[in-house]
């Protein structure tokens, strides 16, 4: 009993892995960590055992540089990949001011239930440091 | 293939009615046997016939319905202790392995002190882990690990320096619910008795799909869950030697566990009922006596062929995708295929897979410290039972052919 697997056919576009997602994935922007950074915040998504950690540097109260680094799903990493391309300019209160449907318009994909922590990851890392900064 | 016959898959597969599902349009390829099983319609109707026609309590009520219902739990202990080969009242009704485990970690586990010795392996699931880790925290006792072999078995050598005079419990699971590996329990059964240790195995991945028998095992204590054999979630058992059973303190306290009740003081009632305090899972104990009676008829001895061959099979064919590493050893595997493809989060192999209607699991398994000795965040994993078909399987390699090329890999 031997199969052939060569006459498939790909799906012109699949809902979640859309070619944006993909390319952020594999050639993820703002990769790597920065020296003198205002903070950094890393968070755990315990369940999958992803990790994002967000290096961020404030100059006249503007965000200047944003990095990660960080490994997991291609969800999780084209988030943070996404979003820290748009920190860039922002103040701390925008940077509070960026919520769930931001993320997901910037993914411009359809999450469910089970995706949606690796989706958010990034985020709660970014307001989680956001949080401890102000403390 | 002579072995495709030694089970009528077709007329097997027709008492499942969830088998019929499509997901995302496809037809439901369910390869996540090893989370749980789905159930057959023999199964399904004993719970709503007790629901429906004999619904109350059990040993309290002296009435018609009540009589009927601790009939059948009865049946169903006698049922579950036929199985294992254990006498009745060593077969204990639990919500499933967690609490059976737990039980026997508060239990013998507070009997200890801080000289002795709890043995496990790196490849606990975490229900086989937490117990004792959070026992000792509180008694002092001291937590040993036997580790693995580089092709994923148990590293017997470490097995026989651990296990010593110091020892005085092994707890061990049967099969590897991350990798699959089957550890030669008879033999760690031995060693342990001849250092004078108790034993527990942890079969909830190994009585789903082959024969046991306790007796010929000599093992202490054998626990596992019902839904992972056909039966409803929320039943499981705890079978352990009658003389064990009879000098160990309950773990939970309340009504039917007792004998005489005092303001200050009480006294328990006899096995089984001392370990199965207050209202019991009847429905969920009536459905795993009706799985069990599902799977008897079929034969433990045809399942477990049948899904050496399927496994086998499974096996040879994810083997020709280019990328992939399947872990476990290549023998002594049951029913679990862990892998992981080249450029692909386990997490997005499963979504993927997902849509092509393949049903499978991504993730550490709760076995995080097995991840970390193999050095993984995690890995993809199918599962099977007997009524999987090597044409599910053919669906299987299809769909992460087809996710690699998602991803832009070639197949």
């Amino acid at each position: 009993m031997i199969h052939k697997f060569k006459d498939i056919v790909l799906i012109e576009e699949d809902e979640i892995y859309k070619e944006n997602v993909l390319d952020h994935y594999k050639n993820p922007r703002n990769f790597g960590s920065l020296k003198d950074y205002t903070f950094k915040s890393k968070e755990f998504n315990s369940s999958c055992g992803d990790e994002i950690e967000i290096f961020i540097k404030f100059k006249h109260s503007k965000i200047i540089e944003s990095k990660f680094i960080g490994r997991g799903c291609a969800i999780s990493q084209a988030s943070a990949s996404m979003l820290t391309d748009i920190l860039r300019g922002k103040t701390l209160d925008q940077v509070k001011s960026i919520h769930k449907k931001d993320i997901l318009e910037l993914l411009g994909i359809q999450v469910g239930i089970v995706r949606m922590n690796c989706a958010l990851l990034p985020l709660k890392s970014l307001h989680n440091g956001v949080n401890r900064y102000e403390k | 293939m002579k072995v495709k016959q030694l089970l009528n898959l077709k007329e097997i597969r027709k008492e499942f009615p969830v088998l019929r599902t499509k997901v995302h349009e496809k037809k439901l390829i369910y390869l996540d046997n090893a989370a749980t099983t789905q159930k057959p319609n023999q199964v399904i109707s004993s719970i709503t016939d007790f629901y429906t026609k004999y619904n109350s309590n059990v040993h309290r009520g002296i009435h018609k319905l009540s009589e009927m219902a601790t009939l059948q739990f009865e049946l169903a202990h006698k049922t579950v202790s036929k199985f294992i080969n254990a006498d009745f009242e060593e077969i204990i009704f639990t919500s499933g392995t967690t609490e059976s485990l737990n039980l026997l970690a508060n239990s013998l586990g507070s009997e200890l002190n801080s000289n002795d010795e709890v043995v496990l392996t790196i490849m606990e699931h975490h229900s086989n882990l937490i117990p004792w880790q959070q026992m000792s925290k509180k008694i002092g006792f001291k937590l040993k690990f036997i580790g693995i072999t580089s092709d994923g078995k148990l590293d017997m050598n470490q097995a026989k320096s651990l296990i010593t005079k110091n020892t005085k419990i092994v707890s061990v699971v049967h099969v590897s619910n991350a990798i699959g590996t089957i550890n030669p329990i008879k033999e760690l059964i031995d060693l342990a008795h001849n250092a004078g240790a108790i034993i527990i195995i942890d079969a909830a991945q190994s009585v789903p799909h082959m024969t046991i028998d306790v007796k010929k095992l000599d093992c202490d204590f054998l626990v596992f869950s019902g839904h992972k054999m056909l039966g409803p979630t929320g039943i499981g058992v705890l079978y352990g030697k009658r003389t064990l059973l009879e000098n160990m303190q309950p773990f939970l306290y309340g009504g039917n566990m007792i004998r005489e009740v005092k303001l200050e003081t009480s006294t328990w009632a006899d096995l089984p009922e001392k370990f199965e305090a207050g209202t019991p899972n009847i429905s969920g104990a009536i459905g795993l006596a009706a799985a069990i009676n599902y799977l008897t008829r079929i034969g433990m001895n045809s399942i477990e062929s049948y899904e050496k061959e399927l496994l086998n099979y499974a096996s040879e064919q994810l083997s020709t995708i280019k990328g992939i590493t399947i872990y476990g050893p290549k023998d002594e595997r049951s029913c679990v295929l862990s892998f992981n493809v080249e450029g692909i989060h386990p997490h997005d192999i499963s979504t993927l897979l997902d849509r092509e209607g393949v049903a499978v699991r991504g993730g550490h398994h709760c076995t995080m410290p097995l991840m970390k000795v193999l050095d993984l965040t995690g890995t993809v994993r199918a599962s099977f039972y007997f009524y999987n078909t090597f044409e599910e399987v053919d669906g299987l390699v299809k769909a992460i052919i087809k996710a690699k090329q998602v991803f832009g890999y070639d197949s």
